[in-house]
């Protein structure tokens, strides 16, 4: 299959073309909101945070935040604030200038009020919107693909069927000069000797090794015990048993070549291949981390279902088992319980999935898009003051 | 048409299978392992996609998933017997012996 997209000027290729109104801050998710139902031709991700942060946590929205912007599916940047948070609009705009990609900024308390910035938001989104309209996909290469790998809502079938599935697809990509990341460290807590083993290097896996101890660290600083939590209820109930059981279903997403490169949270990566990157295990700031580091298209499996999508990147839904595709179908894109059903192997899935992947990026929209799923975090790792 | 294997086993060093569907307590089982294939019988209701242990198991001992350690046995547990949170445990947080 041809691949088609559009070059940014920094030289990385997208394969959406959006005008992206970004808050700088919560305070202005409901003003960004009201601009985009009036100039619906843009979209925007909610913010949770911005503010009542540590130093430590700044960092990192301003990074989260500069790079989401930066993304390449992002053809044009509105930032919409308030003025007193912590990453002004005019300090966000001044960041993702680096991306050489048109970037606006409004802040309400010097637009005038919560309708001035709306009135004045929308005009800019129009300009924004016309100048964008003017680009054009080119044919590119698969080797410009940088794929996010998440897994939530899982079940005893995700390590069997969907995750295999995965692998085998990322395993097409990589071999194809493409990237892929992986993220949620707490799930690989339990298989990190496993991941380990598939490293390039003993210097990189001793990095992997080294980042899950981090967090396992970071866990036993609140004196709290990992397998409370993991597996989840739901994850329990499905039949998932152990931390380490999930764990070693979750690593299968990043396939069997070679670990290039670990990278921290909302990093843009160095190199090109399987990665890890260091985030938690909770859907939405995993997948916004992985999608601040430049995956242009996400597979995101699960076993027992979930509506997951981010406005500014396609996210493709694949289910584990037939039962729950079959009750969740208007959520999932690819059913890989077809491998439990004996009616396809790993192998089969995978390349179908590989297939999808292309197409998605190609233009064809998922249920996630289409439904106008739209989840974003940024992750805290310290307090909320 | 061959009907499809209750139980699915990943690697040969594995002691628990998976269901692919629903078991009821006294069903006679199949499972290819090691090229052979072992009969077993459901000693309780196993639900789609729980774990069947697929040889008796004393406390303590390591039980084997994907190949890999996934946890231990919190009390002796018959073939048959369906495993999960009840009967075994993570070794997260524990001395690894």
């Amino acid at each position: 299959m041809e691949l088609s997209g559009y070059r940014r000027p920094d030289g990385r290729i997208g394969f959406r073309n959006h005008v992206l109104v970004l808050p700088t801050v919560a305070c202005a998710n409901g003003v960004a909101s009201a601009i985009i139902r009036k100039a619906p031709e843009a979209v925007m991700l909610p913010m949770d945070s911005g503010c009542g942060m540590l130093k430590e946590d700044q960092i990192v929205f301003a990074k989260t935040l500069t790079n989401l912007a930066g993304n390449p599916n992002v053809a044009a940047v509105l930032c919409v604030g308030l003025g007193c948070e912590a990453f002004k609009p005019d300090q966000a705009r001044t960041a993702i200038e680096r991306f050489g990609k048109p970037v606006r900024s409004i802040a309400m308390h010097s637009a005038g009020g919560y309708a001035a910035t709306v009135d004045k938001g929308v005009a800019m989104v129009r300009q924004l919107a016309a100048e964008v309209s003017r680009l054009r996909r080119e044919p590119v290469e698969v080797s410009d693909l940088v794929l996010g790998l998440n897994c939530g809502a899982s079940d005893p079938a995700s390590g069997l069927t969907a995750n295999q599935a995965l692998g085998a697809a990322v395993d097409l990509l990589v071999d194809a000069g493409g990237s892929a990341i992986i993220g949620e460290t707490t799930e690989c807590v339990g298989a990190e000797e496993e991941m380990a083993a598939n490293a390039a290097s003993p210097e990189l896996a001793r990095r992997i090794i080294d980042t899950v101890h981090r967090f396992e660290g970071h866990v036993k600083m609140y004196g709290a015990d990992l397998s409370t939590g993991e597996p989840n209820q739901g994850n329990m109930e499905a039949g998932l048993s152990t931390l380490e059981e999930k764990s070693l279903g979750c690593i299968r997403k990043i396939g069997s070549r070679p670990i290039v490169d670990v990278i921290e949270y909302a990093d843009l990566p160095s190199k090109k291949g399987p990665m890890l990157m260091d985030s938690p295990s909770y859907d939405a700031p995993s997948v916004t981390g992985i999608v601040a580091g430049g995956a242009q298209v996400v597979v995101f499996t699960t076993g027992l279902g979930t509506p997951f999508g981010m406005s500014i990147v396609p996210v493709i839904k694949v289910m584990s088992n037939t039962p729950a595709f079959k009750r969740m179908e208007d959520t999932a894109d690819l059913n890989a319980g077809a491998i439990l059903d004996g009616e396809e192997t790993i192998q089969q899935t995978g390349k179908r999935l590989f297939e999808l992947v292309l197409d998605v990026a190609n233009g064809r929209t998922t249920k996630a898009e289409d439904l106008g799923e739209n989840q974003c975090q940024i992750w805290r790792t310290t307090l909320t003051l | 048409m061959t009907v499809k294997p209750a139980l699915i086993v990943i690697r040969e060093k594995d002691n628990v299978a998976t269901a692919t569907r629903d078991i009821r307590a006294g069903e006679q089982l199949s499972v290819a392992l090691g090229g052979k294939q072992v009969a077993l019988t459901a000693r309780q209701d196993v639900h789609f996609l729980h774990k069947v242990a697929l040889h008796d198991i004393t406390p303590g001992e390591r039980i084997y998933k994907y190949g890999a350690v996934i946890g231990e046995a919190t009390r002796r547990i018959a073939a048959g017997e369906h495993v999960h949170v009840h009967n075994i445990r993570s070794l997260w947080g524990r001395p690894k012996a």
